[in-house]
């Protein structure tokens, strides 16, 4: 499957099936930090992606404190 | 993963809660949420001209639209700030949700209004950006709610925002700023009402709501924040909040209960303090405020060095 990471922008190739949890723990992020959205569909932890999902981990922490 | 309230498939899990909920159930949440806020902090009354300030991110596009979906007269106030694509984009971003459902956006431009923007103001100024930045943002938020005659600014301060700048204030013993971190700054002294009703929802929350409800924000971080320190503050939450969830909503509302009253002889002492600026006339300490001071040397003409001849 394509997963799609912003900041920086960039694409990778992962091989499914995977639940979104694993595949987050092999990124190295943390759950807290992101949404997983297959297409236009938010997922939960548990969601189990296949090989032909496009996959966007978004991350969702901003930094302006004002 | 089953949704807490009907039992249905689950979009999300919200861990601090303990609580997972569908799309429906989620998006009721966030809405009562905020009108709980709304409520417990008296922010807002239904005949208020109200005035959100919108950056084009996922928070400020958010509280826009659960504040309209709850019945209030909200116009939106888009500040551009001259950080280059960046600044392009979240503007594309704020214009496209107010076409999209008819609302108003006042629109202020730095570089066109004021002569600079952020990058050179900041160096100017040797400032950080986010500083700079902010000073400028609290300035015309000010000035806008002033001129349009509106009688609260609303921002998007979530939980995860206030948790990390109560840990900043905490840290340095900041006063007379915590004395000021409150979800509500009653209108005085030249300042109008502000407030921030997401203060009962997280970051991941308001990017979730976002989705779930189509709204297109930028979700690029801005390039000035990159490395600040409120950034490593929310990391360093971040990782107390894994360990034990509910964490940053014990310490945020903990404090509101327990702690801001003993701080607010500070930041009254500073307030009481306050003059007309001669320049502007904006609220300030000194003789002239901190965004006229910015605004001067921003626009100052370098002293050319000539050759003697």
């Amino acid at each position: 499957m394509k997963v799609r990471l912003r900041n920086p922008k960039r694409e990778l190739e992962v091989q499914g099936p995977v639940r979104v949890h694993a595949l987050l723990d092999r990124l190295e992020m943390h759950r807290d930090t992101v949404l997983v959205i297959v297409g236009d569909t938010l997922v939960p932890g548990d969601a189990l992606l296949e090989d032909d999902d496009e996959v966007e981990i978004r991350p969702v922490i901003s930094g302006g404190a004002a | 993963m089953k949704c807490t309230v009907c039992k249905g498939p689950a979009v999300i899990d919200v861990r601090r809660a303990n609580a997972n909920f569908c799309a429906e159930h989620f998006l009721r949440l966030c809405r009562d949420q905020v009108a709980r806020a709304i409520k417990d902090f008296d922010m807002l009354s239904p005949s208020d001209r109200v005035l959100v300030a919108v950056s084009g991110g996922k928070d400020s596009l958010a509280v826009w639209d659960i504040l309209l979906q709850l019945g209030y007269q909200v116009d939106g106030l888009y500040l551009g700030l001259g950080i280059g694509e960046y600044s392009e984009s979240s503007g594309t971003f704020a214009r496209a949700f107010a076409a999209e459902r008819g609302l108003h956006l006042v629109e202020v431009d730095l570089p066109t209004d004021h002569g600079f923007d952020i990058p050179t103001g900041a160096k100017a100024a040797k400032r950080v950006p986010c500083s700079a930045c902010g000073l400028s943002k609290r300035h015309l938020f000010d000035e806008a709610a002033r001129t349009g005659g509106y009688d609260v600014v609303v921002t998007g301060h979530n939980l995860d925002d206030e948790a990390a700048v109560l840990f900043g204030n905490v840290l340095h013993w900041q006063a007379d700023y915590l004395g000021r971190q409150l979800p509500v700054l009653p209108a005085r002294h030249g300042f109008p009402k502000k407030v921030k009703p997401l203060v009962r929802l997280g970051e991941r929350e308001m990017a979730a709501y976002c989705v779930l409800r189509g709204i297109d924000y930028i979700v690029e971080e801005c390039p000035m924040a990159a490395g600040n320190k409120h950034l490593g503050y929310k990391e360093a939450l971040n990782a107390i909040e894994a360990q034990s969830p509910g964490s940053k909503h014990d310490f945020y509302f903990g404090f509101l209960a327990r702690a801001s009253h003993r701080f607010t002889a500070d930041s009254e002492a500073e307030q009481r303090a306050l003059v007309a600026c001669e320049r502007c006339g904006a609220p300030t300490p000194g003789d002239v405020c901190a965004f006229c001071k910015l605004v001067a040397r921003a626009t100052s003409v370098p002293v050319e060095l000539g050759r003697r001849s």
